[in-house]
């Protein structure tokens, strides 16, 4: 039992190791791809040879930061197979075909015109060439979009039904898995957010070239398209993210009480502004979850149902199944403990099945049926021990929610005054601040990968233990491997990656140095 | 036969060509194991830029051709993937270090030098064919595994598919896999040969080319005869109507004869790879030898697919409980989602237009040292 704890916390450190190198580098490629082909857009509308140089300099950028998502991201679509081969079978049927759409329709899309968009500028026409670059980047969209409905399905799985013939779920409905409400605010929400990380990334650059006082034309060209990007990111990506609070409300109450640290909650539920928790809070203890809190009254009713008097569940009731609707009448849900007895019935039953199904009796396997799909919805919970097991890591979700709320604030605020300098840069020439305001935008790059790594991090540490919300848990979703061979293979990707993300920020840096040290226009025009 | 038996045929058919195509893009593969005999900055600079304008396809080819896997057949996904751990593990690091290494590796500031990541592009040029040859040759000569649907219901050991105790370090080192790997890096090799001497306008990379090409192609051709004739003569496991299968002598032999059309198509597959091979090392201005080769190829490892899976043959025989090999009708999608992704299958041809436009106004001009000079655009 203790190797196979191991083994699971091992697979969940390598996927986790993974998709955070594999997000450090993705949304720099959505956003600056749109920023990139907006720039684009703007030479062959002007002609002008300026805008020509300023586009060239981003999607240098562009095209080292592509490289390294590219190999992150081969290991992630793998390590579905090679760590959690159990997950593969049981939910392969649905969660496979957005990843072969995505293969199919958008990697080929992607890599197919990058090789256009950075060796084409004299192989094709100025037209094919922006058809590129607009396809590279529409096609790192689409991509981004398959993964987030399959993402979303693991958080929501719908429209599927499990066939107990083939131990499996599988899809009956294609149109609710790509476009349940869960993928669709996913999908808005991160790729909107990877918009606003591309404006700060091209803020902070532009920063940095201001304070050097190197190519000040083409920063204040770059600004203009980053910063607009930048705000349309921020702004929708508040929009989306409410809508993502209303879903995970709806469909993951565990992970809203978790991201607030809310163990019993209340009807006009406030909301906690900013708070400390009590470290050694543990549900049933009676004890205060906060140390300190500032709150906002009916806040997180309203965030979560858009009714300020709304009953919001906490972690506590929802593991009794307790909640109320307006008028104070409890709504009877299911308990934890129930669902862990009727997850242990329908193992018994699918016993049942498969004996019926090697003796070839079909009635009782069609009526068995019927009973384990009423009931499937509990499914994973026969695989828990106790009913506290299903409570994700409080503290974690909490904190990082709370930062990552924090910071998409300031980020608004940023933005906008980002682009007001852009329409009035007489202010911020003038202005004796004016370096700390660059040094700001600087800081503010890693702030926002901070903020995007935390969304991710609420997101899926919110939802565990689950693998698929519901139905399958963690530890029964691993591949039949030793917890050494993932240690190992875990150490090897540690270094592997780090190595290569030292390299990948020494050039970055490297390149943004040596090409502002250049006049940009003329060593354009020289070629 | 059912709907559910022809979209299964189908999609084996999709995953025969995408693994045809990855097998001719592994020429990317086979170029980088060619920087070991070239010194000079200015001639490995073209081959690494000729190769570094399609490793993205390469690449993209493998990814979709693993996420096509898990979409039909997830259970070999579930089985191979995660039973064959080391081996894929490999696999796996060999690619993404290849990933970076065009990129990075003329860029100031990379830190570890250009050397450094052409020793990386050499890794994946040896390491990427072999190990994927191998792994599809366990396909052929079979795996140690056993699947157990039912022990999703066991609490304590809930996963359905276990895999030997040494997880794929036996099957690199099997040497009737490994003979497929060796023979599928010569092939590789000898389609970037053909390749470059297509793709590259420069007199001492021609010749040095068609030189490496008469020895690669020298290797290849016998390999690829003993791979055959190991093929033909090695039992298969089939199965019958109800799912009750048998390890079968001459089983690939048989299913040729069984599909004489199979047949045809290999052998029309072989004499185009020889063609092109042949008429390029005996006119010195003849260029195009990569089209007929690689068409060849894609059409040789489609036959070689469709008798690993039709005529009721299992594409993954066990080892260790022959009741357990996958099938193509035992380890499917379900005909719904078979049925969806069968609609998105028709945008493919679509895809492949596409991109042979872009490889067409990419490479109507070919590459030449005074081209990379003029250019910040380069590797």
């Amino acid at each position: 039992m203790e190797e196979l704890i191991n083994v699971v916390d091992w697979s969940r450190a390598q996927f986790a190791l993974t998709a955070i190198y594999h997000w450090l580098f993705v949304p720099l490629t959505l956003g600056l791809g749109i920023i990139v082909a907006v720039m684009e857009t703007i030479y062959l509308k002007t002609k002008s040879e300026k805008w020509l140089a300023t586009t060239k300099f981003w999607m240098t950028i562009f095209g080292v930061n592509f490289a390294i998502g590219v190999a992150t991201g081969i290991i992630l679509e793998f390590e579905f197979g090679t760590n959690w081969s159990n997950y593969s079978w049981f939910v392969g049927d649905i969660f496979g075909a957005p990843l072969a759409v995505e293969g199919i329709l958008a990697f080929f899309m992607e890599s197919t015109f990058i090789a256009v968009m950075f060796f084409g500028w004299k192989k094709v026409s100025p037209k094919f060439h922006l058809a590129a670059t607009w396809l590279t980047a529409i096609g790192a969209s689409l991509s981004a979009l398959w993964i987030l409905v399959a993402n979303a399905w693991m958080q929501y799985p719908t429209g599927c039904e499990f066939n107990p013939a083939t131990m499996r779920n599988e899809m009956t409905s294609f149109a609710a898995v790509a476009l349940s409400p869960m993928a669709m605010s996913k999908f808005f929400h991160t790729v909107l957010s990877a918009w606003t990380l591309g404006g700060v990334f091209v803020c902070g650059v532009c920063g940095w070239m201001m304070l050097k006082k190197r190519n000040l034309d083409h920063c204040w060209r770059s600004l203009k398209v980053g910063a607009w990007v930048g705000v349309i990111g921020i702004v929708l990506t508040m929009i989306t993210g409410d809508t993502s609070a209303v879903t995970v409300a709806k469909y993951q109450p565990m992970k809203l009480a978790a991201m607030e640290g809310l163990y019993k909650g209340n009807h006009e539920q406030a909301i906690v502004a900013f708070g400390i928790l009590n470290p050694s809070k543990q549900a049933f203890d009676d004890q205060d979850p906060y140390l300190f809190d500032i709150s906002i009254p009916y806040g997180l009713s309203f965030l979560a149902t858009h009714d300020f008097k709304a009953f919001v569940p906490g972690i506590e009731d929802i593991i009794n199944g307790v909640s109320y609707d307006n008028e104070g009448n409890e709504i009877n849900t299911v308990s934890y403990a129930e669902r862990m007895e009727r997850g242990k019935q329908l193992q018994e039953m699918l016993s049942q099945y498969s004996a019926a199904m090697n003796s070839g009796n079909t009635m009782l396997q069609d009526s068995l049926k019927n009973v384990i799909n009423a009931d499937f919805k509990h499914f994973g919970y026969a695989y828990l021990d106790k009913p506290e097991e299903a409570i994700p890591n409080v503290p974690l979700t909490f904190y990082t929610f709370h930062f990552m709320v924090t910071v998409g604030g300031y980020l608004l605020v940023f933005l906008l005054l980002a682009l007001f300098f852009v329409y009035k840069p007489n202010i911020l020439n003038k202005a004796k601040w004016a370096k700390w305001w660059h040094i700001l935008a600087i800081i503010t790059i890693p702030l926002t990968y901070l903020c995007s790594a935390s969304g991710w991090i609420v997101a899926e540490v919110g939802r565990q233990p689950w693998t698929i919300q519901d139905l399958m848990p963690n530890k029964v979703a691993i591949s039949d491997l030793s917890a050494g061979y993932v240690q190992t293979t875990f150490w090897i990707f540690a270094v592997v990656f780090t190595a290569l993300l030292i390299a990948d920020i020494g050039i970055i840096c490297k390149q943004i140095s040596k090409k502002s040290q250049t006049d940009l226009e003329i060593d354009n025009e020289k070629k | 036969m059912t709907t559910y038996n022809l979209l299964q045929n189908y999609w084996w058919l999709i995953m025969s060509v995408l693994g045809a195509l990855l097998v001719f893009l592994l020429m990317v593969q086979g170029g980088q194991s060619m920087l070991i005999h070239y010194g000079k900055p200015d001639k490995r600079a073209l081959l690494i830029n000729s190769m570094g304008r399609k490793w993205e396809l390469t690449y993209t080819t493998l990814v979709t051709f693993g996420g096509a896997f898990f979409a039909s057949f997830p259970l070999f996904y579930s089985t191979s993937f995660g039973g064959a751990y080391w081996l894929w593990m490999l696999i796996l690091f060999s690619f993404v270090i290849q990933a970076i290494s065009y990129e990075y590796r003329s860029k100031p500031g990379n830190i570890y030098g250009s050397r450094f990541y052409d020793t990386l592009l050499l890794i994946n040029g040896i390491v990427g064919p072999v190990l994927l040859g191998v792994a599809v040759a366990t396909m052929f000569f079979g795996a140690e595994f056993t699947v157990t649907k039912n022990n999703i219901l066991n609490v304590q050991a809930a996963t359905i598919s276990q895999w030997g105790p040494r997880h794929g370090i036996e099957a690199i080192f099997c040497w009737k896999n490994l003979l497929f790997g060796v023979m599928v890096f010569f092939l590789a090799r000898t389609l970037a040969s053909l390749y470059f001497i297509n793709n590259i306008d420069d007199e001492e990379v021609n010749a040095s080319q068609r030189h490496l090409l008469l020895v690669n192609a020298g290797v290849f051709v016998p390999l690829f005869i003993a791979v055959v004739v190991v093929i033909l003569t090695s039992p298969g496991v089939g199965y019958d109507d109800g799912g009750n299968m048998e390890w079968v002598a001459y089983k690939y032999l048989k299913n040729f004869v069984a599909m004489w059309w199979a047949l045809v198509i290999l052998l029309m597959g072989v004499v185009m790879v020889l063609f092109g091979i042949g008429k390029t090392l005996m006119k010195g201005d003849y260029k195009q030898g990569i089209w007929p080769a690689g068409i060849g190829t894609v059409l040789v490892v489609m036959t070689l697919f469709w008798v690993m899976g039709y005529n009721n043959t299992a594409y993954l025989p066990s080892l260790l409980d022959v009741q357990s090999s996958l099938t193509l009708r035992n380890s499917s999608s379900s005909e719904f989602t078979l049925t969806v992704m069968s609609v998105v299958s028709i945008l493919v041809p679509f895809v492949l237009a596409y991109i042979a436009y872009c490889w067409y106004k990419m490479d109507h001009r070919k590459l030449t040292s005074d081209e990379l000079d003029h250019t910040d655009e380069k590797y």
